[in-house]
């Protein structure tokens, strides 16, 4: 870990001003993740910015009948919520199904959002790793690599990580908005595919958030209804990321929304996927997954993914 | 004490104290987090400075180049310490890698440098700010090309005509396994603090299992005489064999120590856990089977590779298949191949777990294509003999009973015998089993008691790595002496008490409770000598003979009286087989879409002589069933092929199973003793657990799924596409 400055502010929009002029800076909220890759050197803020009293632990009714859940709202608190349990309740099953009861305590919504990739080479700095170090190469891509738990679609020949959060893919299926305020203290709302990005031949840069800009909330839309499921496989019953996860909407229409994760280098969803829910899994999962580079080891993704989908539409 | 020939019936046999369930008498100390563990004496050690490694980032090389300008001038920094700054340390007989020194590297997160600065931050920040340049060579990563290559493999031993046993069989098998490298993955990780400020005393405040090896180790590293060498492990957080050896935390502490003239402390990475220290090679194994259509076996031919650093010995998985089952022609062999991957060692139950969860697979195939219950066809093929060398019996082998109360008690008759026949919504439900067999060995162990005041003080060098050494020691003592559990204090670990086994190889608890023994029985000579008695009987805290009852506290008051033995095991236990046993049963869930394995209940009946603590053995052997699951689930360290290393080196990435992932889990203990094994007819459990338990695990899944897996972990990628779904 290298030596940083420390401080508070209590304000949000002061928080992303002060942001932007200081070299290196980087918020802090539960630190469950950022605090694991300073240790490691794999992130090295000089500046952090705590924003744990900036007062964004609400969640509130919108005008709309939706729900704003502040950035600072606890993976607990979240997944433990009455209005979010009974109206997205594949929320709150993703966020169970995430880390730990203390990691959960910890982590905040917004942090949640914005943790890294748990990519082996990543995560070891001897390991030449272009999200790290932009140029440095992937060593994910040679032969040889390890590559069992990485991604199947959207990789670049730059990057083959995922991105590793349960609660994100439960967003991205509710069609939730992610809100932020900038260091000018202008706000934009952006949808969870607008927020991420592919890793491309940039990797480092993994969400359209520019210099200072921090996230305030995420906003539900008014509830959907029908039926709601987070399938989340993993060799272990806890305490693991997902080999792959499913998100699954059913509406009483007949009709529906699939988002996966740990597939991708963000929450993967399709709207033309989506459309051939009626048709069975195997008809999803063609359009979801069309384009797919996976490698040897984790080609069998693909398969799970189907296979995962088509329990949670099995009525037994 | 000699221990020359089987005991006879002794107090033991009439126990107050031994064999009962006593709950750990350190149990406050680790539930309350005041048992002082190596990393934190600073009760003892004075303001340690920390250290912290750098580990190579090439698995084999050299390095030609070292500049640690930087970090000697950070902040906090009192010392660094390269491997170009030293030659390379003499390695002690027990270490394959070489530790610490010079410009050879062998392997990925060999230690090439220490930082040794005021705080952990400090140090461990100004590691990254050491340059290092390597001159790297290819190296040898990958098994399954070594085992290809393989044409002739090394005979440990054939007995009889295998080949023309397989000839002539009615029913044979011929099947090859895999089985992954693993980590011990213990939840303290090595640590030590030393003080070797002076350059001539060095003191460590350690975690280690094997106090007299590793001062041995330290001896031979540093050209000491082993008498200014004083370990202290009284602690441990687990081991599992990772801490059998002198490894890299104790190595960096001490030359830390001697540099700055301060105490140092030196707790390694966690990701050294997996790349520095050793871990449980990775095995090939083929295995061909050979019987009669009535079941009889009549061959086995096991072959197995696994990987070491030139030097080492591997992970011998063929051993067990020498002896647990009868046949009479048999054949093994075990090649080691050099890799450049990190030290592979023992790890519990070395060889037997990688062995057995392939043999025991074996076994059920066989079983299968016989046609007959694995119980049943397990039972017909016990042996009361080494079936090598059918001169050498089983001192006390109750195998068959072990079978019949788990299938009894588990209801095995009731199950589905059909493969994938049975289904609960969407997961199929299995049930399997498996034979256990690990030997029992025993080292000669002693100890020093210590009687003042009525209350009896124990010192040995046994450790306990989280087993319940202390416990059992206690019970020992009191049972022995007449005293109550209360009155007995047990110190263990360190060097400047009497040599005892250790704790590895399931040897300690039998071995050591054996030393204690031993030991009361001088202090018994003592304090009957005081007395001017020939012979008495301890019990109720006095010494009764045939005229007089002396309280213990008044045999010499205001003295100490002290008893110090060694208890050696005699030759007569080498015309013997002397072993543990255990059957194992297994029901687990598939899912029929996912291939996601859920265990529901395990059953493990055990044969291990007499057990000493029914609480503490209970631990030992749910704890072994539980590495068991792992291994059979999830545990495997991954390997980088191109760049040799293990890549999921941390707790997130190296799935040992978490509490959501064991069921209930039941033991029970048949009740026997082996009078060949110690005085007290005691037996290890320590490794016995784990031993069987995978293939347990992968033979119910058969069970459920009707996919037959043969390598391990076994994850849902290996029978997705065979899956039935809906």
């Amino acid at each position: 870990m290298k030596a940083f400055s420390y401080e508070r502010i209590d304000d949000a929009a002061q928080a992303a001003a002060r942001a932007f002029e200081v070299p290196g800076a980087k918020f802090i909220a539960g630190g469950t993740n950022l605090l694991d890759l300073m240790k490691h050197e794999i992130e090295v803020p000089l500046h952090l910015i705590d924003i744990t009293q900036t007062g964004l632990d609400d969640i509130t009714e919108t005008d709309e009948g939706g729900v704003r859940i502040g950035a600072l709202v606890s993976n607990t608190a979240l997944a433990a919520n009455e209005r979010i349990r009974r109206d997205y309740p594949v929320l709150s099953r993703a966020l169970f199904s995430g880390a730990s009861t203390q990691l959960r305590n910890k982590a905040s919504t917004g942090g949640n959002l914005l943790q890294r990739t748990r990519c082996p080479y990543f995560y070891d700095t001897a390991m030449p790793c272009n999200k790290r170090e932009p140029g440095a190469g992937c060593a994910a891509l040679d032969e040889g690599a390890d590559t069992r738990q990485l991604g199947v679609i959207g990789t670049s020949e730059h990057c083959i990580a995922t991105h590793p959060s349960d609660m994100a893919v439960a967003l991205r299926v509710l069609d939730a908005e992610v809100e932020t305020i900038n260091p000018q203290g202008q706000t934009r709302r952006l949808t969870l595919d607008e927020f991420y990005r592919l890793p491309g031949d940039t990797p480092d840069v993994e969400n359209v958030l520019e210099p200072g800009e921090i996230i305030t909330g995420v906003v539900l839309p008014a509830p959907v209804g029908g039926r709601q499921q987070y399938y989340k496989v993993r060799d272990r019953a806890s305490y693991a990321f997902a080999l792959v996860s499913v998100a699954l909407i059913e509406t009483d229409d007949g009709k529906g929304r699939v988002a996966l994760g740990g597939v991708a280098h963000k929450p993967w969803r399709r709207d033309e996927a989506d459309a051939e829910l009626g048709n069975g899994a195997k008809a999803v999962m063609t359009k979801l997954l069309d384009g797919a580079r996976p490698t040897d080891e984790n080609a069998y993704k693909l398969t799970l993914a189907e296979r995962t989908l088509a329990a949670l539409l099995a009525k037994e | 004490m000699d221990f020359n020939q089987s005991a006879d019936e002794n107090l033991f046999d009439h126990a107050r104290i031994i064999g009962k369930p006593h709950t750990r008498v350190d149990g406050a100390l680790k539930v309350t987090g005041t048992a002082p563990y190596a990393y934190e004496r600073h009760d003892v050690a004075d303001n340690p400075l920390v250290g912290y490694p750098l580990g190579s980032s090439i698995a084999k090389g050299r390095i030609t180049r070292m500049d640690a300008t930087a970090a000697r001038n950070a902040e906090g920094v009192a010392a660094v310490i390269t491997a170009l700054d030293i030659d390379e340390l003499p390695r002690a007989e027990s270490n394959v890698a070489k530790l610490f020194g010079g410009d050879i590297i062998e392997h990925y997160h060999q230690a090439i440098a220490v930082v040794v600065a005021d705080t952990l931050e400090q140090a461990r920040a100004a590691t990254s700010l050491i340059e290092v340049e390597y001159e790297e060579t290819p190296g040898e990563f990958d098994l399954d090309d070594a085992w290809k290559r393989l044409q002739d493999r090394d005979v440990v031993s054939h007995v009889g005509d295998v080949d023309a046993a397989f000839d002539s069989a009615e029913v044979t098998l011929d099947e090859t396994y895999h089985t992954a490298s693993q980590s011990h993955a213990m939840m303290e990780p090595h640590a030590t603090i030393a003080d070797w400020c002076d350059g001539k005393n060095m003191t460590l405040w350690t975690s280690n299992q094997m106090i007299k090896w590793t001062r041995k180790a330290l001896a031979t590293t540093f050209e000491l005489d082993p008498a200014n060498i004083r370990l202290e492990s009284p602690y441990i957080g687990g081991g599992f064999g990772g801490k059998l050896w002198l490894r890299a935390d104790a190595v960096l502490a001490a030359l830390g120590s001697r540099e700055t003239g301060r105490p140092v402390k030196v707790a390694l990475p966690r990701s050294f856990i997996f790349n520095n220290a050793t871990h449980r090679s990775g095995t090939v194994q083929r295995l061909r089977i050979a019987s009669g259509k009535d079941g009889r076996i009549t061959a086995f031919d096991h072959s197995a590779i696994s990987h070491t650093l030139p030097g080492g010995s591997g992970e011998d998985a063929v051993n067990q298949t020498r002896c647990f089952y009868a046949g009479e022609n048999r054949r093994v062999a075990h090649h080691a191949i050099d890799m450049n991957l990190p030290e592979a060692a023992d790890m519990r139950a070395p060889g037997e777990a990688s062995g057995l969860a392939v043999l025991e697979i074996a076994m059920d195939e066989m079983a299968e294509k016989l046609g007959m219950d694995p119980v049943e066809f397990r039972i017909l093929n016990d042996t009361q003999v080494n079936p090598e060398e059918p001169s050498k019996r089983y001192s006390d082998r109750h195998f068959v009973e072990c079978l019949r109360k788990g299938a009894e008690v588990f209801n095995w008759s009731a199950r589905n015998t059909t493969p994938g026949g049975k289904r609960e919504g969407q997961w199929l439900i299995g049930q399997g089993m498996a034979g256990a067999y690990r030997g029992a060995p025993t080292l000669d162990s002693g100890a020093r008691v210590r009687l003042s005041e009525g209350r009896l003080i124990v010192e040995t060098d046994m450790t306990d790595i989280g087993t319940g050494s202390y416990t059992i020691i206690a019970q020992t003592a009191a049972e022995t002496m007449g005293l109550e559990m209360d009155d007995v204090e047990v110190r263990l670990g360190n060097s400047a008490y009497p040599a005892a086994s250790g704790s590895g190889g399931q040897m300690g608890a039998a071995s050591s409770t054996a030393g204690v023994y031993a030991a009361c029985v001088a202090l018994q000579g003592e304090i009957t000598k005081r007395l001017g008695v020939g012979s008495a009987r301890f019990e109720n805290g006095q010494v009764v003979t045939d005229d007089k009852r002396v309280a213990l506290r008044d045999v010499v008051p205001n003295e100490e009286l002290v008893g110090e033995d060694t208890l050696h095991f005699g030759d007569f236990k080498d015309e013997l087989e002397i072993g543990t046993f255990a059957a194992h049963f297994v029901e687990v869930a598939v899912h029929a879409y996912t291939g996601e394995t859920r265990l529901r209940r395990t059953l493990t009946v055990v044969d291990a002589g007499r057990i000493l603590n029914p609480v503490t053995a209970r631990s030992q052997v749910i704890g072994g069933m539980t590495m068991a699951i792992g291994a059979a689930l999830t545990e495997s360290l991954n390997i980088d092929s191109h760049r040799g290393y293990f890549t999921n080196h941390d707790l997130a990435g190296y799935e040992i199973a978490v509490h959501a992932d064991i069921p209930e889990q039941e033991v029970i203990f048949l009740d026997t003793q082996d009078g060949a094994s110690t005085p007290l007819k005691a037996k290890g459990v320590g490794e016995l657990g784990i031993c069987g338990g995978a293939a347990a695990v992968a033979n119910a899944m058969y069970n459920a799924t009707g996919i037959r897996l043969r390598d391990y972990p076994m994850t849902l990628d290996r029978m997705l596409d065979r899956l039935p779904g809906a």
